[in-house]
């Protein structure tokens, strides 16, 4: 008996996910035959809500669009402004948002491992790997008040000085990190489970991640030399040495090898950040007004190449903000990915990207399937169209409206 | 990397471990310095120059008049993001977060705090 073509859909609320949205498989058996992924579950309007706030108020709805990376969003966002503003940052503000930008890669990697572990059922890995992160997120704290949601940045430099005795803290947890990852490598290239369980799953072949745009560890797990990093330096890297990573294992095998190549790097980049951290002011006083311009931000974040677009019109409000978050870019390469591959290895192989979907839901645009058209939704029609939905599914909205004018009016 | 028994020196070591929670209501780990909790207003430094107001990402900051040169703030601390944005703001220091982060109230209305002496009598004192 031929296999009959089973369609299956994953999400949005699903225990395999850790954020809502839906992914459509075409099975045929147990292999998968086509994937395809519907955005925008996560949509928070975001890039909206800043073309209404102040460019101050901007840093921190921005820091707010990822939990993991909101380091890289607003630094970022604020190497934007401060290129249409034609602000000079000061050496010791760009080594300590390097600095931060570079302990936010350890936890990011650290809870990727994590996770990772967790997908394919090595329950210890994760275990080990979030113990040593609380080491990173505890240096955070030190540093800048929070675990999460630093607030570092400012528009012209950094908002909190490192401390003298802040030095010996962060280099002695520098020191049991490398220890910790030297044995994660250890068991990343000797351990027979996982290296049999991760290879040759969620193939992405080199010419097929430079076609699909993929960004970050995803990309360079296929063997391509890209890092933003080393080709469009920022920060203070332009100053500091330090290797990229590559792999040519071109699956989540290799992608987890990156990754922990990466957490090297890491530590090389913090020891020669402390060691060489310039004198001086850590920030300059920005205008809360920026000059008319436009700027394309760059910034290696850890999952991938983040760009924002910010346009200016020289009042204290941009007229235009766009991000565009790593996950945007790799999630057309796990549809690739997971193509005729097995069912049981979708979580891992969703998980190697270390998709954060809220960091990618942005614009609401629909796409005519029979004409290819795109059309966006303005807000009167979103709002026509969900009435109409509603009082297909029985609900009438008139009535709701009645009782409500009756409570408000009797306030 | 085939080693049977590998594990057992770290389960024996854990065994006698001490628990890595911490029994928290009972026994509080300090906040780190730099840490942003509840806000402190010290009214007698306020000029009512509402900046703080202007550059609040939530909105969760009012400063009133109440008197003659006398201000209370208003925060509503489920609005706030605790970001100290204010604190950075405020030219006359007249705000600074403190370590408090036990925050929690069985009702909303509750989260509301006024900072501040309300009476129009100029009295120079520090309120928490």
């Amino acid at each position: 008996m031929p296999e009959r073509e089973v369609k299956l859909t994953i999400g949005p609320q699903h225990p395999m996910l850790k954020e809502p949205e839906s992914f459509l498989l075409t099975l045929r058996g147990e292999k998968i035959t086509e994937m395809t992924v519907r955005l925008g579950y996560n949509h928070r309007g975001i890039e909206k809500a800043c073309e209404q706030r102040t460019y101050i108020q901007d840093m921190y709805l921005v820091e707010r669009v990822c939990g993991i990376c909101s380091h890289s969003h607003s630094m970022c966002l604020a190497q934007t402004i401060e290129e249409i503003a034609g602000l000079q940052v000061p050496k010791r503000g760009l080594y300590i948002r390097t600095l931060v930008a570079e302990l936010e890669r350890i936890h990011s990697h650290l809870l990727w491992l994590g996770v990772a572990g967790h997908e394919i059922g090595f329950d210890t890995l994760l275990m080990y790997a979030w113990r040593d992160r609380e080491l990173v997120m505890d240096i955070l704290a030190i540093i800048s008040g929070n675990r999460v949601n630093y607030g570092m940045n400012v528009i012209g430099g950094a908002k909190r000085d490192i401390t003298p005795d802040q030095i010996p803290q962060i280099l002695a947890a520098v020191d049991t990190l490398e220890e910790r990852t030297k044995y994660y490598i250890h068991v990343g290239t000797e351990e027979i489970t996982l290296r049999e369980r991760l290879s040759g799953v969620g193939k992405l072949s080199k010419e097929d991640a430079i076609r699909l745009g993929a960004a970050g560890p995803t990309v360079r797990a296929s063997g391509v030399d890209r890092d933003t990093r080393r080709d469009d330096p920022y920060g203070a890297y332009g100053e500091l040495s330090f290797d990229v990573v590559t792999d040519n294992h071109c699956d989540v095998y290799g992608r987890t090898l990156v990754r922990l190549g990466e957490l090297m790097q890491a530590y090389k980049l913090i020891r020669q950040i402390l060691k060489n951290l310039p004198e001086g002011p850590i920030a300059i006083k920005a205008p809360r007004k920026i000059p008319a311009g436009q700027a394309i931000g760059r910034y290696e974040a850890p999952r991938g190449e983040d760009v924002h677009y910010v346009k200016a019109n020289g009042t204290d409000k941009p007229e235009r903000v766009k991000l565009r978050a790593p996950t945007l870019a790799n999630v057309q390469a796990v549809a690739h990915m997971l193509k005729d591959g097995y069912l049981a290895d979708t979580p891992i192989v969703i998980a190697a990207i270390d998709p954060c979907f809220s960091c990618t839901d942005r614009a609401i645009a629909t796409t005519n399937l029979d004409n290819g058209r795109t059309d966006r939704m303005e807000w009167p029609a979103l709002r026509t169209y969900g009435i109409d939905w509603y009082s297909k599914q029985g609900i009438d909205f008139a009535e709701l409206n009645r009782k409500l004018r009756t409570m408000r009016e009797s306030n | 990397m085939f080693r049977p028994g590998k594990m057992t020196s770290q389960v024996l070591r854990s065994l006698f471990k001490k628990p890595v929670t911490s029994l928290y209501p009972f026994v509080k780990t300090p906040m780190p310095k730099n840490f942003r909790g509840k806000l402190r207003f010290y009214q007698e430094r306020c000029i009512g120059c509402k900046m703080c107001m202007r550059d609040c990402p939530s909105a969760a900051i009012t400063i009133k008049p109440v008197g003659d040169k006398k201000f209370i703030a208003e925060i509503d601390l489920a609005r706030c993001l605790y970001c100290a944005q204010c604190v950075d703001t405020c030219p006359k220091k007249a705000l600074e977060a403190t370590p408090d982060f036990e925050l929690a109230q069985l009702e909303h209305g509750k989260l509301k705090v006024v900072f501040g002496d309300t009476s129009p009598v100029s009295t120079k004192t520090e309120t928490k």
